[in-house]
């Protein structure tokens, strides 16, 4: 099972990487030595069972959480490094820089409910970004067309469907044009009938090659748009390597796994 | 003393009234900001310390404390409080409503989603943009009916300034009573309170309406 095997013959340079990751909750080891790197254009997909650590390991990648041992850099540039066998944060001005390279969609979307979905999509760029409000505006609504939600731009979050408020999310989070863009679980808020229209986005975003890591339960899909699989279980990972490595897999934890969602 | 007479005199008392109200608001809406931050500040010196103000404030009549700003100058220090009585009346009534509206404040700011802060956080908002752009604004919705119950209570509040003789409507409408042996100055006065309250509740209702644009 080495994931080694790479079969792309273009030098693809690494847009994220994160080494020998390790996380506590006081006695409880969450994240034991998991490394994880993704490539340009590439999609990166993290499964595995609840506990295993995923989401714990996307919010360290999205520094909402700090790691305890382990580096991390994003295009390259260190965001933390290993010094004397310690972890070390980058200084408050770079990291605001290096954070500039990710965008994050949650499981539970968090769109702001005071704000219209136009302004939730364009206020970062023109608050944080400082850029031009028209050309940002007239991005958002070119993002809105391709979610499908161009006739939505003025409604508030609570007037959407879950499936919609995610479209939403992903557009917010796009509108900062992110390097990587990470998605935390997606469509597990999501009723069954609203989970195809959000993949529909995501699978478009890979074929565009964006950069993506996806935590998901979603197997098929995980299985489909995926450049890479990573099985996490009890906070390491378990197995890594393309799709069909990992799925067709005879790992046993993996193979178990696989019988209890596919029920 | 005729009915017109006694309505001009409370009508001028009213003023004051209206003055102690409006500059009590004025001070006490972001002072209590300021407490709430401290009440809620990860330093639990600041914390507890300013747990403990609150409960002082909270737990000791407003009448006492308006007392207490206006003679401890002379008691402590042995300073001249004349000119001191309408100041000694704003302090007290500002710092003991910035304590009432603190605990708003942090039932509000504590009720929104930390996922609010999080998206904040990753679209890259410093704290003090998420805090007025993203937070106070869905907080400020929440309290609203909170807050005008202290503002209604405010109205009435005004009274207790008599404590300190300051002389605002109550203390004039008392003053008439005793001094025409009439009931009407008090009858008067309830009906000013009443209005003022009725208009009172009628802005924090018109405010109420204008956040329900989302939900």
């Amino acid at each position: 099972m080495s994931s080694e095997a790479n079969t792309s013959s273009i030098q693809q340079r690494v847009y994220f990487e994160m080494n020998n990751i390790k996380k506590s909750f006081g006695d409880l080891q969450v994240l034991n030595d998991i490394s994880i790197s993704v490539q340009e254009g590439d999609v990166l997909s993290i499964i595995g069972p609840s506990g295993s650590g995923k989401s714990t390991l996307l919010r360290i990648a999205t520094m909402l959480e700090t790691m305890d041992y382990g580096d991390m850099s994003y295009m390259g540039e260190k965001a933390v490094s290993v010094v004397d066998g310690k972890s070390v944060y980058a200084k408050p001005a770079r990291l605001k820089e290096i954070k500039k390279n990710f965008g994050l969609v949650f499981q539970n979307f968090n769109l702001f409910p005071h704000y219209t979905v136009l302004k939730n999509i364009t206020d970062a760029p023109i608050s944080v970004q400082k850029r031009d409000k028209t050309e940002v505006e007239a991005e958002a609504m070119e993002l809105l067309r391709k979610m499908g939600l161009e006739d939505k731009a003025d409604a508030y979050p609570s007037q959407l469907s879950g499936g919609q408020q995610q479209r939403v999310a992903i557009a917010r989070a796009l509108a900062l044009k992110p390097n990587v863009l990470f998605f935390d679980e997606p469509t597990s808020a999501l009723d069954p009938e609203l989970t195809g229209e959000v993949l529909k986005v995501i699978k478009s975003l890979a074929e565009q090659h964006m950069t993506m890591v996806i935590v998901t339960h979603e197997m098929n899909f995980a299985k489909n748009i995926s450049d890479r699989v990573v099985f996490m279980d009890k906070g390491v990972v378990a197995l890594s390597g393309s799709p069909e490595e990992v799925f067709g897999s005879d790992n046993e934890r993996m193979r178990e796994f696989l019988g209890k969602v596919s029920h | 003393m005729s009915f017109q007479v006694m309505l001009q005199q409370l009508s001028s008392g009213m003023l004051n009234t209206m003055g102690i109200f409006f500059l009590t608001l004025l001070f006490s809406l972001p002072l209590g900001l300021l407490i709430a931050f401290g009440r809620m500040s990860k330093n639990k010196i600041i914390s507890g310390f300013i747990s403990v103000i609150i409960s002082i404030l909270r737990g000791t009549p407003l009448m006492l404390q308006l007392m207490v700003w206006y003679f401890f100058p002379f008691y402590l220090f042995g300073w001249s409080i004349s000119g001191w009585r309408f100041p000694a009346v704003i302090v007290g009534f500002s710092i003991n409503y910035a304590a009432y509206f603190a605990e708003i404040y942090r039932s509000g700011i504590e009720a929104i989603p930390k996922g609010q802060y999080e998206a904040g956080q990753i679209l890259g908002y410093s704290k003090v943009q998420s805090f007025f752009k993203i937070i106070l604004p869905q907080v400020i919705k929440i309290i609203l009916p909170s807050i005008t119950n202290e503002v209604i209570t405010l109205v009435k509040d005004t009274s207790l300034a008599f404590s300190i003789t300051y002389i605002e409507m109550f203390t004039l409408a008392k003053q008439i009573a005793a001094s025409e042996t009439s009931m009407m100055p008090f009858v008067i006065s309830a009906v000013f309170y009443y209005i003022f309250n009725a208009i009172v509740a009628f802005v924090m209702g018109r405010l109420e309406k204008k956040m329900s644009y989302y939900s």
